[in-house]
């Protein structure tokens, strides 16, 4: 109970400030939120929440899912082997480097404007939190276990599965985390360049005919599905790391 | 059977060699309990890595039960000092104790039946959903035990074990150790810089030099073999043998400052 106020305390300040402040709004750009809030329940139907909101989220998942996976083996790949590691990491600092945004014109050019060129934007742009993550992860793992687990001959992919990722996975998960946020960005900026649905569309094409309640709505929209990603993100990694947060507590109480 | 014969080890870094091992040679039979100490920093780490198949000696060979030792043998298991490092926390105890004998491909039945004998004979039944780091040092080096008995060994390594737990702690895991030994009728060699646990311990007591190290001197500890906390170590035959074990010592570590000088030459 006490949690749930602390979480939910500023966000109600906040929205309670702006309601107050902007109540009496006369600038065009800049409406009352009453109005917002109006226009929310107006534009946000069943029916665009399927046409905009669950294609822009399936390009999400797409490459979020696909960013994680190639992330995680080459990061393992590097992370286990240190010449590949001399050879590929001045590379990958340079295409880290790279803001994806600017690379949307020109994957537009070989992945034509479809869900394709989207998903690979999402996909450029989340897969280098994930991948330096696990290589730092992976090379991080502690010299015991490793000698433990070669010492009971447990090898190979088990070592891999049973050992390795495991022992990984708390900085795997924070790649993922840094990476969730970057994808939900590429995800409606690859949007407003161009495509004929989605949210980053929506967005775009009412601020380009002037339905600037309709587009502030879209902004707030945009905002709890952040909120609600980043929640089931939390609740995943808590199940998953169990283990790990539990060894922290302990760790710190001894 | 564990043979170590003219065992050396030399670090190569650039140009600089460090010799950690210069010759090393002993053997322990097959269900003897010996017990290897020797001044901080003599190598013992080298050398267990070594005898554990997990380091290439630079010269002369490790010969476990008649096979020459190139990688970790299959019939050896190793309980390390940092229990907490070498317990897997994203496991249950059961899965620790349980994950290298699914490596050797034994039946699931028996598995389960290794993994409950071998947490009982640690005085850990009941504890096997819970993860290691829930549980005091103490029981986590039981588990660590428990893991190394449950794979079967011929031979048991163990690099220090007590090192890090209480004194209280330390004597029952001694007495358990000894327990474990003479019941499973395993090959034991057991790594300490504790002197009076050498002795307490072992059924003999190979001491080491300094770095570079060779086997400084050994006795035959001709104590009865039911040990006990209490009246093994107010014999009076025990102060003799940890006396000498204790001047050897000594000495190896004064021979520390000349050998060290003449590495460095």
């Amino acid at each position: 109970m006490k949690r749930v106020a602390y979480v939910l305390g500023l966000p109600v300040v906040l929205f309670a400030a702006w309601y107050l402040l902007s109540a009496g709004s006369e600038s065009f750009y800049a409406p009352p939120l009453s109005t917002i809030l109006e226009s929310f329940g107006k534009t946000w139907t069943l029916d665009r929440l399927g046409t905009d909101v669950v294609p822009s989220l399936l390009r999400l998942v797409a490459g979020y899912a696909l960013a994680a996976v190639i992330g995680v083996a080459v990061g393992v790949t590097i992370g286990l082997n240190r010449r590949v590691r001399a050879t590929v990491e001045p590379v990958l600092e340079f295409f880290r480097a790279i803001p994806p945004p600017v690379l949307v014109p020109v994957i537009m050019l070989f992945a034509g404007i479809g869900n394709g060129m989207k998903i690979i934007v999402i996909v450029f742009g989340c897969v280098w939190p994930v991948l330096l993550n696990t290589v730092e992860g992976v090379r991080a793992v502690d010299s015991v276990q490793i000698d433990t687990a070669k010492a009971y001959g447990i090898s190979g992919p088990a070592r891999l599965g049973r050992v390795i990722l495991p022992a990984a996975s708390p900085q795997i998960a924070a790649g993922l985390r840094q990476a969730l946020s970057i994808a939900i960005i590429l995800m409606v900026i690859s949007e407003m360049f161009a495509a004929s649905n989605g949210l980053g569309f929506t967005i775009v094409q009412f601020q380009r005919s002037f339905a600037i309640p309709e587009m502030w709505s879209g902004i707030i929209l945009l905002g709890l599905l952040g909120f609600g990603l980043s929640l089931l993100f939390r609740l995943a990694e808590g199940r998953a790391l169990r283990w790990y947060h539990g060894l922290r507590d302990a760790q710190r109480r001894s | 059977m564990l043979e170590v014969s003219s065992l050396k080890k030399v670090y190569r870094s650039g140009a600089r060699e460090v010799e950690a091992l210069r010759d090393l040679t002993f053997t322990v039979d097959s269900g003897e309990l010996v017990c290897l100490v020797g001044p901080s920093g003599c190598g013992k780490t080298t050398l267990l890595r070594c005898i554990a198949g997990l380091l290439e000696p630079t010269g002369g060979q490790v010969r476990l039960d008649g096979r020459e030792v190139s990688g970790p043998p299959p019939g050896l298991a190793m309980v390390f000092q940092e229990y907490g490092r070498s317990l897997f926390p994203w496991m249950s105890v059961r899965d620790n104790v349980e994950l290298p004998l699914k490596q050797k491909k034994i039946t699931r039945d028996r598995r389960k039946t290794l993994v409950e004998q071998a947490l009982d004979a640690v005085g850990l039944a009941g504890t096997e959903s819970a993860y290691p780091w829930q549980l005091s040092g103490g029981m986590q080096q039981r588990v660590a035990i428990a893991r190394a008995v449950a794979y079967e060994p011929s031979t048991l390594l163990m690099d220090e074990p007590f090192a890090a737990v209480d004194a209280q702690t330390r004597a029952d895991l001694e007495d358990l150790v000894r327990a474990l030994w003479q019941r499973l009728e395993v090959t034991v060699l057991f790594i300490t810089h504790d002197i009076d646990e050498a002795v307490y311990l072992g059924q003999r007591v190979v001491m080491l030099s300094s770095s570079p190290t060779v086997v400084q001197d050994e006795i035959t500890v001709d104590l009865p073999s039911t040990r006990d906390q209490l009246h093994t170590r107010a014999d009076p035959r025990f102060t003799e043998l940890r006396t000498h074990v204790y001047e050897q010592i000594q000495a190896a570590k004064r021979g520390l400052q000349l050998g060290g000088a003449g590495a460095s030459s």
